[in-house]
């Protein structure tokens, strides 16, 4: 699966992370640019969640800038759903 | 019941050591309508990943006629936190419809129909006129809450300390939850720096019968235990009639005096609520 939109998740709170999502053009790959309050102690962590949430959701061709303010594992989890799934479905509201 | 905004994750996470007895995890008014999907996903995750203590965990979920509260429901019966609280409850027919949609959620998960409670939010004058259909319209239905600032709104008056008009309705839902024994959760006091009024209201909520009240910043919590749990001299004098009682019993007698006052049934089942309250228990 591949993004259809450019989407955002998270805020630049403490505890929280902010997530941009591109598209990119197709066999492209992903390209993820990681910024952490914590990138010392929990950046492969950090890496490898993001991983695993993109194998999950078969994403490629995908462009991820994540800016992390110390978010909890669940709350990293959560925010990349979150703008997952708004990159593959238009919000509705 | 202290309200936590289900898209804050600071505030998610710690919500569990403030010392409130529930938490009400909010994805309702406390959401800006383009983070309804965030808060939703944001709750799901945390509910089962954080250590909430001794909290109960509620979660508010928008109104079925939104176009969020059917994805709410998906999202979080799954995860069977003690209780879903509806908003804006008008008649008892609504509410059973949306029983229903829960139980069919939950059949598709394998999970029981007797965990997980429902607690109906009376928010407008139609549903403070329907509140004992609401209250006793299904076994589910465990605890009734008025929202002060939505009824207050649909009523078209403006909330005032002295709580004047939302009166009758706090009352009249007392007397629904009462009648079908179930909890009934006073509406916010949302002067977060007035202590003094806090405690004035808190004392008239417990006065004519809420068993709680909720909060929206956890200084208030202290305030309101202060106000409803029992004193240790309540709970001496709810020791000594309880004990009496069953002294009493043993020898066939119903009713008997302590130091001069008559102590019948209603004021033994007092006494033993006290006890419950503090967690005491005395042997037969």
């Amino acid at each position: 699966m591949k993004p259809k939109y450019a989407a955002q998740a998270g805020t630049f709170e403490s505890s929280d992370l902010i997530i941009l999502i591109e598209p990119l053009e197709d066999n492209s790959g992903r390209k993820i640019e990681l910024e952490s309050a914590v990138m010392l102690q929990y950046g492969d962590s950090l890496k490898k969640i993001v991983n695993e949430m993109l194998d999950l959701y078969e994403m490629t061709d995908i462009h991820l800038i994540i800016k992390d303010k110390g978010a909890l594992e669940p709350v990293v989890r959560a925010r990349l759903e979150t703008a997952i799934e708004r990159s593959v479905n238009p919000q509705i509201f | 019941m202290l309200y936590i905004p289900g898209n804050n994750p600071a505030m998610l996470q710690q919500g569990g050591v403030y010392g409130a007895d529930s938490l009400l995890l909010d994805l309702e008014d406390a959401v800006a309508i383009n983070q309804k999907d965030a808060a939703r996903i944001l709750v799901k995750h945390l509910i089962t990943n954080i250590n909430y203590y001794d909290s109960e965990v509620c979660v508010r979920i928008n109104h079925l006629s939104t176009p969020f509260g059917k994805a709410d429901l998906e999202a979080i019966v799954p995860l069977q936190p003690h209780a879903i609280r509806y908003p804006k409850t008008e008649t008892a027919k609504e509410l059973l419809e949306l029983i229903d949609m829960i139980e069919e959620i939950e059949n598709r998960h394998n999970l029981a129909h007797n965990k997980m409670e429902i607690h109906a939010m009376i928010e407008t004058a139609m549903g403070v006129q329907n509140v004992f259909e609401i209250a006793g319209c299904h076994i589910r239905v465990g605890a009734i809450t008025i929202g002060g600032q939505d009824l207050t709104a649909d009523m078209n008056i403006i909330y005032t300390p002295d709580g004047a008009g939302i009166d009758f309705a706090r009352k009249r839902i007392v007397m629904a939850a009462k009648a079908h024994h179930i909890d009934v959760i006073d509406t916010v006091f949302v002067d977060i720096n007035d202590e003094e009024g806090l405690r004035r209201e808190t004392e008239y909520s417990k006065k004519i019968g809420f068993t709680g009240k909720a909060v929206i910043n956890p200084r208030q919590i202290d305030i309101i235990h202060e106000v409803y749990n029992p004193t240790e001299d309540e709970i001496r004098r709810a020791y000594r009639i309880v004990k009496e009682f069953y002294k009493n019993k043993e020898a066939g007698i119903g009713v008997f005096a302590i130091d001069g006052k008559m102590i019948d049934a209603p004021i033994v089942t007092r006494a033993q609520y006290v006890l419950e309250l503090a967690g005491v228990s005395v042997g037969e």
